[in-house]
């Protein structure tokens, strides 16, 4: 156990992880197959990586990592999207840094800004709007993607545009929600999921209601969870004693960040400018329905898709590109055929390895890749023998 | 992103906007704090408050020990470092 001493505190640790083990006698049914929990969260992947969490579970519990990187899940057509707009020449786009190296099917959008586009990376989008307030000649775009943690930052951020009247500020809307994705994954029949690990601060926005279906219709235990790594071994080990005791409930690991009932004013901004999509596509998991959200009818003007034409072509992603099979749990990031070939985090194929919580990255950065690639390329003999 | 950052609130930059000064590991930013404020906290009140940071806004009020735990936390997984760039680099960008 090599990561154990990085812990800030790896008595803890040690003992959360004698509690996990302690379970075994109690779920009979890890007899027939390890217990699949997923982490829905990229921020959780980042800690499981960073402090060797895996590792140090019994090989009854496999850690699957769920979608929850909004960068991972931005389908190529957007990424074209967002090169196009970039390119009018009376536009200057704003964008938050990681999504510069999202690959589309003809460039990023760093290539773009390469080439002349008037692209920037802001930290927020009131930085966004400051832009706006300064070049009034200009059209400015803020990308405004993420789940529901930052969808109170952009709409608060329309509102004020529209408070302030500038007319050359707009949004280009790609957030996406966690609760139908959740769904999706639950209703996938590829999928055994027993058990969820619920974004931290998504729910510090949404609060713990929207989760109940979890419990309530799929009869999985789902808990939510903080970022330290502590927190997610406590996590592990609540959903399991909820296993052992046969109940199915939603518990607050994080209760000293999300209260209850989420942020109340973040949830009526939400409400405010945003309305929920038919459907969303995601890279790799394909459409999703209601899992994403547009600008209500009167914001309009300040909606970068309604203001301006979009190509809004729906992009296949390359054949030898296994994100979706990931992003599901099917097979495990280094199985991918181009993982640490043609697909690194230097030059990325798939935006699982862009982003420091996209699962392949992390396996990549973190993991042990001259073992992993020989892994692989084992288990594809013995598949084609 | 989506992990955000603590600061400290350190100066209440427009009351009716909810803009303040925060204090994000020695840098210094503007912050929303419409999610933080309400009838029991007004605007005023919030100087030497901890926050969670996320993109600018301040969405969750924390206790300081909490905040330096996530800092170290954040510092670990590299997030400080990128955070606090992204921020210069926003300002830098604002200021030419
Ligand atoms: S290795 Fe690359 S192409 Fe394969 S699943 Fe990961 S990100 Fe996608």
């Amino acid at each position: 156990m090599k990561y154990v001493d990085e812990f800030r505190d790896p008595e803890k640790a040690k003992v959360l992880i004698a509690k996990i083990n302690a379970l075994y006698e109690q779920i009979p049914q890890i007899a027939i197959r390890p217990l699949q929990l997923m982490e829905f969260c990229g921020g959780h992947t980042h800690t499981i990586f960073r402090y060797g969490i895996e590792p140090m579970l019994p090989d009854w519990i496999e850690l699957i990592h769920g979608p929850g990187c909004p960068v991972c899940v931005l389908p190529m057509g957007r990424v074209d999207d967002c090169v196009a707009l970039a390119e009018r020449p009376d536009v200057i786009f704003t964008t938050f840094g990681d999504a510069m190296r999202v690959p589309g099917s003809k460039k990023s959008l760093l290539q773009a800004k390469a080439e002349g586009a008037d692209i920037r990376m802001v930290y927020s989008p009131l930085d966004s709007l400051e832009l706006a307030r300064k070049n009034p000649d200009r059209q400015v775009i803020f990308f405004a993607l993420g789940f529901e943690t930052t969808m109170p930052s952009t709409a608060l951020t329309v509102l004020q545009a529209k408070n302030e009247g500038l007319d050359n500020f707009s949004l280009f809307c790609n957030h996406i929600t966690t609760v139908p994705t959740i769904k999706a994954i639950l209703d996938s029949p590829d999928m055994k999921i027993d058990g969820f690990l619920a974004p931290g601060h998504v729910s510090m926005v949404v609060g713990e209601q929207p989760f109940h279906f979890v419990s309530d219709a799929y009869d999985k235990p789902i808990v939510i969870t903080g970022f330290e790594p502590l927190d997610i071994l406590q996590s592990i080990w609540m959903v399991l004693k909820q296993i052992a005791e046969n109940r199915c409930e939603v518990e607050n690991q994080y209760a000293r960040i999300v209260p209850p009932a989420g942020n109340e004013p973040g949830l009526k901004a939400i409400e405010k400018v945003f309305e929920i999509r038919e459907f969303f596509e995601w890279r790799g998991l394909g459409s999703i329905d209601h899992s994403g959200v547009k600008m209500r009818n009167e914001f309009a003007r300040f909606d970068a898709e309604q203001k301006f034409s979009i190509p809004n072509l729906k992009i296949a992603d390359p054949k030898s590109c296994q994100c979706g099979e990931v992003l599901k749990g099917v097979i495990r990031p280094w199985e991918c055929k181009v993982f640490g070939g043609s697909c690194t985090p230097e030059t990325p194929m798939g935006a699982l390895m862009v982003s420091t919580e996209g699962a392949c990255a992390a396996y990549y950065n973190f993991g042990n890749l001259p073992e992993l690639l020989s892994k692989r390329d084992q288990q594809n003999k013995e598949n084609t023998a | 992103m989506c992990l955000g950052i603590p600061g400290q609130i350190v100066k209440i930059i427009d009351s009716k906007q909810l803009l303040a000064t925060v204090d994000v590991a020695g840098v210094k930013r503007p912050v929303n704090i419409a999610c933080i404020v309400d009838d029991t906290h007004p605007a005023e009140s919030c100087v030497g408050d901890w926050v969670l940071v996320h993109v600018g806004f301040a969405m969750s009020r924390i206790d300081e020990e909490e905040a330096q735990k996530t800092l170290e936390l954040l510092s670990e997984l590299g997030e400080v470092q990128q955070e606090i760039e992204a921020m210069k680099e926003s300002q830098t960008l604002l200021d030419s």
